[in-house]
């Protein structure tokens, strides 16, 4: 059987001394997919990352919905953060569209993409302070971003799922008097996570554990084409907001945080300053946004094309470079939409980190991946 | 049987070659679905093009593109330049040697995404590649767009037909899983790639490769 396959599809030998373990999908320490590793005593030899419990071809339905109808369904990857996973597609559809974005709504955007970005990280500091056990690394997280989540309410009507981007700017304006809400509870926000340093980032018992735990050396890091945070923690400095800045963030004052260590410590503290980051984004947005104005240019129901054309546009999302392929072939409908996501591209740094690692120290190096299995089935 | 599987792709160039010819006029306008092309968006582009090429082309990525044409003269062929992205179209016998020329000598160092897109009506599935740069700063923003094209089969067998590419994941080794995921959701197999299993899709799946354009979902 295994002689009439194709060189790359042969299955493997068994070996006495190495026994193959299935973490997942079931085992909350994976998320929602199967990491198949070897191991040799209590050493991982080999791990065989197997994504797809999720998938929900996003991609296929895309080819069958119109530019508009596309977007409730292409933010369900990751829902928390439902503003940056649609971005790149709506700035595509709007070069695609040809349509003019008015200015307010370009910082209506910022603003809700980077409250979602910290509703997101809050989301997996959460899991990722668990499957450290530390319970309360579990709590303040899951607590502290219902102050955002409530903002992104009173901003678009939905706690998760907002459907906020619409090609030709945001569904909705603005509630009254939301600049002060949001200023009041950002700067909350932000004293808060800093006292996460005293509990969290500064304790003993998580530094001896993630410290010098899946280095990933710069090189390897480039090599690999991994992205965001875990990129940003190897020491090289690229954040799409400054590198490629799109709407209104050539126009913000934003700085990158970068570590170089490259260990599991790194890459979860890179997240943690990426929200304070953040936050004074946020403060500078609601300063220099326009007091008044349109938040959309407004479409037709079934929008026309300009023509055949294919667009790649891409955005930081919490996950890092987070790009979308639109192929037009002038119909209402697009040709073909891939999403290059931020999750796919990290795994492939999983079964090169976890080599030779203890498996007791396989969750830690997992989660710090800034990992989420929905978004990369897609 | 694998004998017959390397044969196969010998003699298939030919015919691969000969359809290729067709979408260069139209390529250089960027769209890629030449079906509808022929109706009447792409004169449009086209036509406008010319007089836009001496004021408009940004520089940056004209140089870019130059060098491209410069070392493989014919061999590619340039989709379009347009600011901070370049496409570069090319056979199918060439773009492992441009990839190497791409990492070597342009600095870029990793693969973002791969694409497959599916074109029955030219009986090809196209393969696209975005590659970028993180260790050249002049780059940062750029993206490079490498796209080829592999012969397309009504009934494919996935991995046993002659929908085959070379692979660039020994060039770029950031391409494994986006080739991966390529292979099984549009059958194209990646000659040269040493893990060419399913990764999304289940086990079972017996159906066709579900991005093709003939998988069609229920009730659409």
């Amino acid at each position: 059987m295994t002689a009439e396959l194709p060189p790359g599809l042969a299955l493997q030998k068994a070996d006495e001394r190495i026994m193959t373990l299935n973490v997942g999908p079931q085992h909350p320490g994976s998320g929602h997919m199967r990491i198949v590793v070897q191991i040799d005593g209590d050493y991982i030899v080999a791990c065989d990352p197997d994504p797809g419990y999720v998938h929900r071809g996003e991609e296929k339905m895309a080819e069958y919905r119109n530019y508009i109808t596309n977007i409730p369904h292409l933010e369900r990857p990751v829902i928390h953060d439902s503003c940056n996973i649609l971005y790149p597609y709506v700035l595509g559809a709007e070069e695609i569209l040809g349509i003019e974005v008015p200015e307010r709504a370009k910082y209506v955007r910022v603003i809700a993409s980077e409250l979602n970005r910290c509703i997101y990280t809050m989301y997996w500091l959460a899991i990722y302070g668990i499957f450290l056990g530390h319970s309360t690394m579990f709590m303040w997280p899951a607590g502290d971003r219902e102050l955002l989540i409530d903002l992104m309410e009173k901003m678009t009507g939905a706690r998760v799922t907002h459907a906020h981007f619409v090609p030709g700017g945001v569904r909705n304006d603005l509630p009254p008097n939301f600049e002060d809400t949001c200023l009041r509870q950002v700067n909350y926000f932000e004293r808060r996570i800093k006292e996460y340093a005293a509990v969290f980032y500064d304790n003993p018992v998580l530094i001896s554990r993630t410290r010098g735990t899946g280095v990933l050396s710069r090189q390897d890091a480039i090599r690999l084409g991994t992205t965001g945070s875990v990129l940003r923690a190897s020491g090289i400095d690229y954040d799409l907001r400054v590198k490629e800045p799109y709407d209104v963030y050539d126009e913000l004052d934003v700085h990158t945080n970068v570590m170089k260590e490259g260990d599991s410590y790194a890459r979860s503290r890179v997240p943690w300053l990426d929200m304070m980051e953040s936050c004074n984004i946020i403060r500078q947005a609601l300063q220099k946004i326009p007091k008044s104005g349109s938040v959309r240019t407004k479409l037709k129901p079934n929008p026309k094309t300009k023509g055949p054309a294919t667009v790649y546009k891409r955005v930081e999302s919490g996950r890092g470079s987070l790009g979308c392929y639109i192929v037009s072939d002038g119909k209402p409908e697009p040709y073909r939409v891939k999403m290059s996501v931020g999750s796919f591209r990290n795994l492939i740094a999983l079964p090169y980190l976890l080599k030779g690692e203890k498996l007791g120290n396989m969750p830690s190096v997992y989660w710090s991946l800034n990992y989420w299995p929905v978004e990369a089935d897609r | 049987m694998m004998s017959d599987d390397s044969e196969k792709p010998v003699a298939d160039p030919k015919p691969d070659t000969k359809s290729s010819p067709p979408p260069k006029p139209d390529t250089k306008s960027s769209p890629p679905p030449k079906p509808d092309t022929k109706s009447s968006p792409p004169p449009k582009p086209a036509s406008k093009k010319p007089e836009e090429k001496p004021i408009e082309l940004p520089a940056f990525e004209k140089g870019i593109s130059d060098k491209l044409v410069e070392k493989f003269g014919d061999k590619v062929e340039v989709g379009f330049v347009k600011k901070d992205r370049v496409r570069i179209n090319i056979s199918k016998e060439n773009i492992h040697k441009v990839a190497e020329f791409v990492r070597d000598a342009l600095n870029y160092d990793h693969v973002e995404s791969v694409t497959g897109v599916d074109f029955p009506t030219d009986k090809e599935i196209e393969v696209v590649y975005h590659v970028g740069s993180y260790t050249d700063s002049s780059l940062a923003r750029q993206i490079l767009v490498l796209a080829t094209r592999a012969p397309r089969e009504e009934n494919p067998i996935p991995g046993q037909d002659s929908t085959r590419l070379p692979s660039i994941r020994d060039v770029f080794y950031s391409a494994e899983f986006g080739e991966r995921e390529v292979f099984e959701m549009l059958g194209v197999y990646f000659e040269g790639h040493p893990d060419n299993r399913r990764l999304l899709l289940p086990e079972d799946w017996a159906d066709l490769p579900p991005l093709r354009k003939d998988f069609a979902i229920k009730g659409r």
